[in-house]
């Protein structure tokens, strides 16, 4: 039971995400949720690679007979972090010169594209 | 030269992904060159792109393994499984690096011109270069995380292109910003699917995954998760709110590109319900699911689009609407492929008029918003009522845009009849009313574009536009090549249905041989 306490938080985390999404007028606050849901993404992979008791998977200093995580899912998820890191930063940087444009970040101001 | 040709699927990446960060390097010494060495490094990748296609056409998939020079690895318990980053290039997949690396060649060609007055050129450039390897990528990959790595590759580069002008105008920002948020949650869904594959099976390679699908629940979600973004990146009705924005605010040149970039998802989506799923899902089912997004795409594009006052938003829309014309295609494929006779019959046929209306669609959509481009370019606005008369000044311009409406259209002898005929006379077998639907869709469409092509060309000279002249010779030249190949396929689509279409539409149904190629060597 326990085991899966990590998954519950996946699925809180993109509840969460998803609510801020729908819910929250501010450009910031969208760029939270995005980051929130992929916080969760990058859990739920670190998750699928734990072994309870396992050491780290570095071969030559692994002691012998122990059993090691799976170093796949930490390697998708660095680069994931990686490049939720340059997703954030140009949301951020989209939304402070929307700010010098329009003077706000509340999406129901900002909606001089439709039709 | 075989040796070029082996490692030719690294190299199509490898050139523009380098060639991007050596761009502002060349930069601070020659801003002038910058754009030249761009369509030389593009023009190379085109070359590459042909001569794999050539080899695949003769010789069936291409497989490129990173670090190795065999597939897989064998553990000390005698079980085999490919472990590394694989390039996994069949008919399919090099039917749309074709259309990648044309369009990406082509549009650096046209900003030679039009970008030329606009300043931070290098970024501009390093930024569609990097947009060319993603969507490259995107299209070669045989690994399904490779996908997502590209996909995010492609969604970044292609939003800082859209927001690119916003030093110049208030919009792109605007339209940027909606696209990050709409490919961030798509290409994090992904990922999340990516993560219930490797949670149940162990493998991130495409074929591999497809060898093993059990269809458990997991991998329903996974299904939903991706025909959902997949088909929100592609622009599909009702998950198309960011296209006629991110299409109508970025340059000309990259809308063409960005065009290419939603169909590139596109791929992705037939990839998914073809060779990882195939006949394991309920075929009827998830085909009616497409047709349906195909049929709501048509429609609803089309009659936005009538509305429509600015040039490229009018144009963005008809994107859409010509999304489902491809959806319609591929989907009445998807809908038969467990049922041989009927697949025999129509199934491959309609497939064939969908795949190759990918392509069509590219060439006009891709001259179409490049004459949007070069009026912009001359007159300073995108809007239909203030424009008119300029036939008189623009006829190279004029007589493009002819050609691209009436390939739109759907009029003999261009392309977009060819595709569009055998989209009709396949899917009537299937249901008639779809494809009754079709062919309404295409009149309203031609109806649009006399609209544009009366307010826009036709007229009296106006006054301020008597000095307008012809857009200069690179953006000639861009839409030039464009034009000719729309007349081309216009005029012999047999040929290029049976040596490009067919086997990319085989290499789609035929789930079994998609992951022999892998796995066969095993």
């Amino acid at each position: 039971m326990i085991g899966n306490f990590p998954f519950v938080a996946v699925i809180i985390l993109f509840g969460l995400g998803i609510y801020t999404l729908i819910y929250k007028k501010n450009l910031i606050k969208i760029a939270i949720g995005i980051t929130l849901i992929e916080n969760g993404a990058n859990l739920f992979l670190i998750t699928l690679g734990y072994r309870k008791g396992a050491v780290a998977p570095i071969y030559t200093q692994a002691p012998e007979g122990v059993k090691m995580v799976l170093p796949t899912p930490q390697a998708l998820t660095l680069t994931s972090i990686v490049i939720g890191v340059a997703t954030t930063a140009l949301l951020l940087s989209l939304a402070m010169i929307i700010y010098k444009k329009y003077g706000t970040l509340n999406t129901d101001e900002i909606r001089r594209l439709r039709g | 030269m075989s040796s070029i040709l082996m490692h030719a699927p690294a190299l199509v990446i490898a050139l523009p992904l380098l060639a991007a960060f050596i761009t502002p390097v060349i930069g601070r010494f020659n801003r002038k060159a910058i754009s030249w060495f761009v369509a030389f490094i593009l023009g190379l990748t085109l070359l590459l792109t042909l001569l794999i296609a050539r080899h695949i056409l003769s010789n069936g998939s291409l497989i490129y393994v990173f670090g190795a020079s065999e597939v897989g690895l064998t553990l000390p318990s005698g079980y085999t499984v490919p472990i590394r980053i694989i390039f996994h290039i069949d008919g399919m997949g090099i039917f749309m690096g074709l259309i990648t690396a044309v369009v990406s060649f082509l549009a650096a060609v046209y900003s030679i011109s039009f970008m030329e007055q606009h300043s931070g050129l290098e970024k501009y450039y390093t930024l569609l270069l990097l947009l060319a390897t993603g969507m490259f990528g995107m299209e070669f990959t045989g690994d399904i995380f490779n996908f997502f790595v590209f996909l995010e590759i492609a969604s970044i580069a292609s939003v800082a292109l859209i927001a690119f002008r916003s030093t110049l105008f208030d919009e792109p920002a605007e339209a940027g910003f909606k696209y990050m948020v709409v490919s961030s949650i798509a290409a994090l869904m992904v990922l999340f699917a990516v993560g219930l594959f490797y949670g149940q099976y162990g493998v991130l390679n495409m074929a591999t995954i497809a060898k093993v699908l059990q269809f458990t629940h997991l991998d329903k979600i996974a299904l939903i998760l991706l025909l959902t973004v997949l088909a929100m990146k592609a622009g599909s009705v009702p998950m198309h709110m960011w296209t006629p924005d991110a299409y109508s605010e970025a340059p000309a040149a990259i809308t063409m590109v960005l065009v290419a970039a939603s169909q590139a998802s596109l791929y992705a989506l037939f990839r998914v319900a073809f060779s990882l799923y195939n006949v394991t899902l309920n075929t009827l089912t998830v085909g009616w699911i497409i047709i349906i997004l195909g049929v709501l795409s048509m429609f609803i594009g089309v009659t936005m689009a009538i509305i429509q006052k600015d040039i490229k938003r009018l144009m963005a829309y008809h994107a859409i609407s010509q999304t489902g014309y491809m959806l319609l295609g591929v989907g009445v494929g998807l809908a038969v492929l467990a049922n041989p006779v009927a697949l025999e019959k129509f199934g491959i046929k309609a497939m064939e008029g969908g795949i190759f209306h990918i392509m069509n669609h590219a060439m006009y959509k891709g001259l179409l918003f490049l004459t949007a481009g070069a009026l912009f370019y001359r007159t300073g606005t995108r809007d239909l009522n203030k424009m008119g008369g300029l036939a008189h000044n623009m006829f190279y311009t004029t007589i493009f845009f002819i050609i691209g409406a009436a390939a739109i259209a759907g009029i003999p002898p261009f392309n977009g009849f060819a595709s569009k005929l055998i989209i009709y006379e396949s899917v009537y077998q299937f249901n008639p009313l779809l494809s009754i639907i079709a062919m309404l869709v295409s009149i309203l469409t031609l109806a649009s574009f006399v609209k544009v092509f009366h307010s826009a060309f036709l007229g009296p000279k106006l006054e301020q536009y008597k000095s307008v002249q012809e857009v200069p010779k690179s953006m000639v030249v861009a839409m030039a090549t464009l034009a000719c190949i729309i007349v081309f396929f216009g005029l012999f689509p047999d040929l290029i249905v049976k040596y490009i279409v067919h086997p990319a539409v085989m290499a789609l149904i035929n789930q079994a041989q998609y992951t022999a190629t892998i796995l066969g060597g095993m």
